[in-house]
This record gives structure tokens, sequence and C-alpha cells, in this order.
């Protein structure tokens, strides 16, 4: 079992199956499934990834769905160094010295 | 058991609405099209005193105006002789959650706990995410996000995936979706399930809680340089900030400062587009939003919108996702103020007026963001990379194209912008009006509606509905 009941978790849910997009979308975008993921704390005693699962969420409001992570990590971060944008601050440095070649 | 299906919650959107604003919409509305803004702007909104103590409240507001003292030493030595007008920067990054938008959130949470709601909705993919949280923390309310997020595989903008880490740290729920414009529709479930406040964008109250933001610019301008700024220049999205600083300035009596929107070009990507949605590295300030929000402000999620750009924009111009990374870096670099990159799109409108305008000029750009993991220009691009982008040195306006390259300035000269004539804009107004109202003949009632709505006269109007085949019914107003 790889969550327990008060683990921070993450579900998944399908809130509109393709055939029930009736929005107007983009021809991509209607083959797709609208769906939801949702953190909380796990309700349920013990599951794995891909279980029925239901949790309650910051506010406390219980919704259900699909295990899909457990403690889910912040994956967004700073980036690499870009070489196109690392010169920058020298170059105008140099104009603003003077170097109107720079 | 409620139908949660996307036509059966539609159709209940006037009746979910009306509960989770508070606004009966109806008292405004002469006609399907044609409404009373100031009306509704006085009756709904609060007054300028009144949201200045609700911010004092919450520790929003009074921001420092900034002079870019380097930028605009640089600006002095590239422009032509006698050109090179002065940049200064409303620091809004000091709000508590880091943008305008707390200023934005402000009133509508103060509103919530006044009226006795026990949360607040906000569907956003941006900083009004965190503001909402931040303003629902401070007022002891509870608070759902629901963004736009992810594509169908799972792969999760990080500029959106920053937002909703902040949101999560002012103890609000993020419910987080794919791409689509159904997020309005799962908005209403929300509302509706939950019994909380919509706090929503493109209401009165948020329009009324960025009036102190234009009060403010024109106050300290006035100070600062003796005058009220010759122009502001407002990166332009959903058309809230544009309209609320605008009518903030005129308030402050700056009547005849010009006000001119800027948007990154993403021209040819498509915002409800799976494939295109991790294609574009400005998840708002862009004509995605920019233009369709201009041309038809009642798209939003309430039945009238209270930001109506067209009402108080002189220039539209348009910058690239290049030049403005560029210019995020000059503000670090040169000024030591590690913000945006989205919030700069304005910054580099600015840049380029300032070239071409008289030395004695002053241009006030209206507002700077946070910054950090996710958002930086370093985090942006290299997800760019990832996706498939050509980043390169080179000409921004020659050669960037949305979706495929990103081209970054080799020389600040190169910053320039790419000006909309503003009658076309004016005249898809009204051609969408047009197709949005299936109307063909229009009455002098509706005329002067538009003339308003879109700050020009009636003739032009006319004008425009003739072009566009459309017929005038000559009858008397009232």
């Amino acid at each position: 079992m790889l969550a327990k009941k008060g683990d921070w978790v993450q579900i998944q849910k399908t809130l509109l199956k393709p055939e029930e997009r009736t929005a107007p979308l983009p021809e991509d975008t209607k083959k797709l499934p609208l769906q939801m993921r949702v953190k909380g704390f796990l309700l349920n005693e013990s599951a794995d990834i891909g279980d029925e699962v239901e949790i309650e969420t910051l506010i406390g409001r219980r919704v259900k769905g699909t295990l899909v992570a457990v403690n889910p990590k912040y994956e967004h971060d700073f980036g690499e160094p870009v070489p196109e944008l690392i010169t920058i601050g020298i170059e105008l440095r140099k104009i603003l010295e003077g170097d109107k070649n720079a | 058991m409620r139908d949660l299906s996307y036509d059966a919650v539609i159709s209940r959107k006037n009746e979910i609405m009306k509960k989770a604003v508070g606004i009966d919409y109806e008292k405004f509305m002469i006609s399907d099209l044609v409404f009373d803004y100031e009306k509704m702007m006085d009756e709904v909104g609060y007054s300028l005193d009144k949201v200045r103590e609700i911010q004092a409240e919450t520790g929003v507001g009074n921001t420092t105006l900034v002079e870019l003292k380097q930028i605009n030493r640089l600006i002095k030595k590239i422009a032509p002789k006698g050109k090179g007008a002065r940049i200064f920067i409303k620091d809004e990054a000091t709000n508590p959650s880091g943008s305008y938008k707390d200023r934005r959130a402000s009133v509508s949470v103060y509103h919530a706990q006044k009226h006795g709601y026990k949360g607040v909705i906000a569907a956003t993919s941006g900083n009004y995410g965190a503001a909402v949280a931040s303003q629902a923390a401070k007022r002891g309310l509870k608070c759902i996000i629901a963004q736009e997020c992810y594509d169908s595989k799972w792969i999760g903008q990080p500029e959106i995936l920053e937002k909703a880490r902040s949101c999560e740290a002012y103890g609000a729920e993020v419910v987080q979706l794919t791409v689509g414009p159904e997020l309005f529709y799962y908005t209403l479930v929300l509302l509706e399930e939950t019994g909380f406040f919509n706090a929503s964008l493109y209401t009165p109250y948020a329009i009324a809680g960025v009036e102190t933001l234009g009060y403010e610019i024109a106050e300290q301008t006035k100070e600062k340089v003796g005058k009220y700024p010759d122009i502001v220049v407002i990166t332009h999205a959903g058309g809230g900030i544009l309209t609320g600083t605008a009518r903030g300035l005129k308030k402050a009596g700056a009547t005849n400062t010009e006000i001119v929107a800027a948007s990154v070009n993403l021209k040819g990507l498509h915002m409800a587009r799976d494939n295109d949605f991790n294609k574009k590295y400005f998840t708002t300030g862009h004509t995605g939003f920019g233009i369709p929000f201009a041309t038809f402000p009642d798209r939003s999620d309430v039945p009238k919108n209270a930001a109506r750009a067209l009402r108080y924009m002189d220039r539209y111009l348009l910058v690239s996702q290049g030049e403005v990374f560029y210019i995020t870096e000059m503000l670090a670099q040169l000024e030591g103020m590690q913000r945006g990159p989205a919030g700069n799109t304005s910054l580099a409108a600015a840049f380029a007026l300032a070239l071409e305008m008289d030395n004695d000029k002053v241009i006030v750009v209206n507002e700077t963001e946070y910054t950090g993991a996710g958002k930086l220009p370093s985090a942006q691009l290299t997800f760019a990379r990832k996706m498939g982008m050509e980043i390169k040195r080179g000409d921004p306006i020659k050669e960037d194209i949305p979706g495929k390259s990103i081209v970054i300035p080799e020389h600040p000269s190169q910053i320039g912008y790419i000006e909309l004539d503003m009658e076309n804009v004016r005249k898809s107004y009204v051609k969408e009006v047009m197709k949005r109202y299936n109307k063909k003949e229009f009455n002098m009632e509706e005329v002067s509606f538009m003339a308003e709505d879109t700050n020009t006269t009636e003739e032009k109007i006319k004008q425009y509905i003739k072009e566009l085949g459309g017929e005038l019914i000559e009858t008397k107003k009232g």
C-alpha cells in the first residue's frame, strides 16, 4: 500500500467525456475528455496509485477520483541558464559606459 | 441529484450567477445589447475613498512609483537627439500576493465577507488566483481557485503551476483542469455546490478595486515631475487593469493622459486548442485574450462585463515574446528589479515609445509582478525549448513567429512595436455585436451605446454598420 489515511495526495477525475463536450471547441480538443486534478488528504484507510479514492481538500471539500500521486512534488523550477539571455546585462552596461558599437 | 451535464449547467447560469455575485444586472439592462454602464459602476461599485479604506485594511496598494533611471539613461544614449522620454514604473509586485491583482480581488472578498458568504471562488490561471487566495486568508474566508493548467499529456504550463503553488500556500483549494473553455462550466458547478461568492475578474467590484491604481499614478507622477503622465502603458488581456487604471486616472483629474494598451503578439495560436496550449510562454497579457476581450467584452463570466477596454483605449500596440524576455532581463540587470515577465509586456512597449518621444515627456508603466520558479524567463524558455521552440538572438519584429520561434533582440534599439489600427479594432467590435446578437438592424439608441462603448462617434459606428452590411433604423431615442 502506497498511501495511507491522512496522506497528502492528488486525484484525477474526468468531468466531461469527449462526447459530452458540447461547447464550441477546436477539433483536437473536442476529441479529448475534460479532466481535473485536485489535491487533498486521503480519506480511505489505504490506497495504491490507480485506485478510486476520496479526499478532503484544503478547505474541507470532499472529492472522489483516481489516485495519481502521493505527496505530489511541485515540479516547476527556475529553469536552465539560457545562453541567449546571460549576456544581455553585460551588453547593456557596455552601451551605458559609452560603447555605441556594443 | 443535480444534472451536471454541460448544457444543463449552462442553462442554470443566470440563477447560479445571481446567487454567487449578488448583482441584479437586469436593473441596468435596456436591451440585450444596451445597458447603463456608469449606473452599474456607481450603484454596485464602491466609492474610491471606500476602496482605499478596504485596501488599507489588508495592506493592498500605495505601492512605490519608481523612476527607471538606468534604463532612462540607456534610452537617452540610443534615442535620436531630443528624443528619449522618461519611464516610471508602478511597483505593484510589492502588494501582498505580488501583483496588482490584490487590488482587483480586495473589494470582492470584502463584499463576500460583509454579505456572509463562507468562501470565494475564482476561475483564473494567473496572478489573480493568488490574490483572491491571499485576500480570502486575510478575511478568514475559504477559497477555491479553478485553473486551466494542463494539456492532454498532463504537461502543465510552468507559470500556471507556480500560481497553483502560491494559491495552496495561502490555504486555497486549487482545481486544475485540462485545456478548454469549460473552465467556466466547472466554476458554475463549484459555485452551485458550495454557495460561495464568485470573485469574478469582471464585476464592478473588481474594476472599482483597480481604480486606486490609476489614482495613485496620477498623484505620484504629479508629485515627482509636476504634471500628470503623458502616457500610461498598460498590459492588456481581459481589459480590467486598463479599464480600472484609466477610470482612476480620470477620477484624479488626469484627463489628458493617453492610454496605451500593449499585448504580446500570439497571432495564429488558438487559445482553446490542446496542441497550442503549451506553445505560448505568457499565460496572460497576450492577443489571445486582448483582442477578443476588447472587441467583445461580454464573453466573460458575468452578464455584463465591467471591464470595457475600448471605452478608454487610445492606442493598441503589440510586442513579441522575445522583446518581453529581453526587457525583463534589462529590468533585473540595470534596475535591480527582478519582476515578471508577463507584466513587463507594457514595459517593452514603453521602451519603444520612449525612443521616439520627446525627452520632456513622461511615460508610466502601471505594473510589475512577482517572479520566481515557473515564471522567470529562464523557466519559461527552458520549457519552450523542451516544447520544440526555436530560441535565438535576432530582430524580434521581423523574425518572431508565435508557436515556432522566440527571437531575443541583439540590441535595445531593436525593441519596437506593431500598432493596431484602432478603427479596425472598433469595427471588429461592431462585427462581433452583429454576430453575437445575430443582429443586422440597429436603432439610434444602439448606435449611441456602441459609440460610447468604443469611445468613438455615432457617425463612425453608422459607417461601420453600413460597411458590414447592416442597416440603420431611424427612430428617435426613447
